[in-house]
């Protein structure tokens, strides 16, 4: 553990650990906001929590890595054909898992989505093992120098590909019709099928979705954290915590409280002690859910609504 | 155009039709009466497919409606504007009317649409004025003008019409059974189901009044509008008036 003091000996020194810290937390929140929006886009169709979501972000990292290394595929080819491996994945397990049921009940949806999430958990360390695969950076691995803090270019790759992803989504769903069909199914499911839109299509379109989402929030972190078969459940976990505290259902509070858990667990880490890291985001999602149940961005009006 | 024979619907093991028939001819505004629970929304959710238990005939111009999904029933001519005014409340006014032609918008493109929309604008100014603005900041009067005038982007051959008048203001209610009339001018056919017997009576061709289940009367709407069960049961007219006549 690092004392504080020496950190905070001077002034300008603590300055520039702390904007550091605040850039390497902004890194991390930004994957736990991809992760958190995943969960929204099942949720507002489905009204189902999909624990296996940060499955689809670890298998993203798996299947990069083969592709990259065994493979030997130029990262801009591998990327798609990652996501495309992950996407299909995610249908198959609507298709496969939620959509022969006959009125399930949410509940029951939900302990499919964890028996899924063990399933891909099992089947990616039958398939890649229990070793921890890294990725080469995106470009250079040579920081670049902002104000007081340095920051690596796949920082850069990353902030610019999450701000991409949360632009293309925006638009698709303010401007697409199937876009506006989601939302529709989101804000009244009756009321949808009864205009003529194929729910069941929607929901599967939402795995699809945000099966994509998570492969490419798994892609984009690897070569900074890692990847290994039992990483998707922790990064889950903070999405999951991130999609609460924004309030579910909302992606753009998704997406924010995904930063501001990446930042505070960063700062604890560097401040504190990274022994405390994965538990304090959680302790400032209960302290949250203590004060107002809704998230910080949901309206208690809409939440007495939901299911969960 | 609308043939319903026999029809049974059951909501696990109660039966909340018990056997009902009835048809609806091109052009004509039926109506259906009935107390709470006699199943009018039921027998409308079993023509849109939203019951999963029927047994019996429904049929739309000879096409049988029975264990198809709600889309394929809208894509066969039949729109439903649910008890309750179901706007999508975070959605704007006019993303609600695009919905409304959502299975139009692949075979006839975006500007056939928009057109579309604009002919309703003209009849519902104060939709277009308010078309930017989330559909849950309506007035209620405003939201059944919305969902009816959804319903209608569809191009549907028969529109179901679930208690249009509910919980909006006498003077409101009015106007929304004046659209439904000039609905009926343009020559929309139209099964209406409505607690405010009065109105429905009113304006309706044909009516039939169901209870519990079941179809206890059926005629042309003068008939319904001077028979002693009608208004002892529907009309409210009291025992003494009742006496009195």
């Amino acid at each position: 553990m690092i004392g504080l003091a020496p950190i905070l000996e001077s002034q300008e020194m603590s300055a520039s650990i702390i904007l550091q810290l605040i850039l390497s937390g902004v890194t991390i929140g930004s994957i736990y906001a991809m992760v958190a929006l995943g969960f929204n886009i099942i949720y507002n169709s489905t009204s189902i929590i999909n624990f296996a979501q940060g499955e689809f972000v670890m298998l993203g990292g798996m299947f990069m890595v083969s592709l990259v290394g065994p493979l030997n595929l130029p990262m801009w080819v591998a990327f798609p054909i990652a996501v495309l491996a992950v996407t299909l994945i995610g249908t198959a397990f609507e298709r496969l898992c939620i959509h022969p049921l006959k009125m399930p009940s949410v509940l029951s949806l939900i302990i499919i989505t964890i028996a899924g999430s063990i399933l891909l958990k099992g089947g990616a360390m039958f398939a890649w093992g229990k070793e921890t695969f890294s990725l080469p950076h995106f470009s250079t691995e040579k920081p670049i120098l902002l104000l007081e803090a340095t920051i690596l270019p796949q920082t850069v790759w990353i902030l610019g590909i999450i701000g991409m992803v949360v632009l293309l989504l925006a638009l698709f769903f303010r401007f697409t019709i199937v876009g506006k069909a989601m939302r529709a199914c989101a804000a009244n499911r009756p009321a949808a099928s009864l205009v003529g839109i194929n729910v069941k299509r929607i929901v599967l379109l939402s795995f699809a979705l945000s099966a994509a989402i998570g492969a490419i929030a798994g892609i984009i972190i690897t070569p900074i954290s890692l990847m290994d078969y039992e990483r998707g459940a922790i990064l889950g976990l903070k999405g999951f915590g991130a999609a609460v505290l924004g309030g579910l259902g909302n992606p753009m509070g998704a997406v924010v409280a995904g930063f501001l858990i990446g930042i505070v667990e960063s700062l604890c880490a560097g401040l504190i002690s990274s022994h405390y890291k994965d538990a304090v985001g959680l302790v400032v999602l209960l302290m949250v859910l203590f004060i107002k149940p809704s998230g910080l961005f949901g309206s208690a009006q809409v939440s007495k609504l939901k299911k969960f | 155009m609308l043939t319903i024979r026999n029809l049974e619907a059951y909501y696990g093991a109660i039966q909340a039709l018990k056997g009902v028939s009835l048809h609806i001819l091109p052009e004509e505004i039926v109506c259906l009466i009935g107390a709470n629970g006699a199943g009018k929304s039921t027998l409308l959710h079993a023509i849109s497919g939203l019951v999963p238990l029927v047994k019996g005939e429904i049929s739309l111009d000879g096409v049988s409606l029975v264990g198809r999904s709600p889309e394929e029933i809208v894509a066969l001519g039949i729109s439903q504007v649910a008890e309750g005014r179901q706007i999508f409340a975070p959605l704007t006014v006019l993303e609600n009317l695009e919905l409304g032609a959502y299975q139009r918008f692949r075979k006839e493109g975006r500007r056939q649409i928009a057109q579309e929309i604009e002919r309703i604008f003209e009849l519902f100014p104060a939709l277009k004025e308010r078309k930017a603005q989330p559909a849950g900041t309506l007035s209620g009067g405003e939201q059944q003008m919305l969902v009816i005038s959804r319903a209608l982007m569809s191009k549907p051959k028969l529109l179901l019409l679930d208690e249009p008048s509910m919980g909006l203001a006498p003077i409101v209610a009015k106007e929304i059974f004046q659209i439904i009339r000039d609905l009926r001018k343009s020559g929309t056919t139209i099964l209406l189901v409505e607690q405010n017997a009065q109105m429905a009576l009113s304006l309706a061709d044909r009516g039939y009044v169901l209870e519990t289940g079941k179809i206890i009367l059926e005629g042309e709407t003068a008939e319904l509008l001077q028979n002693r069960e009608v208004k002892r049961a529907y009309l409210g007219k009291g025992r003494k008036g009742f006496l009195e006549e």
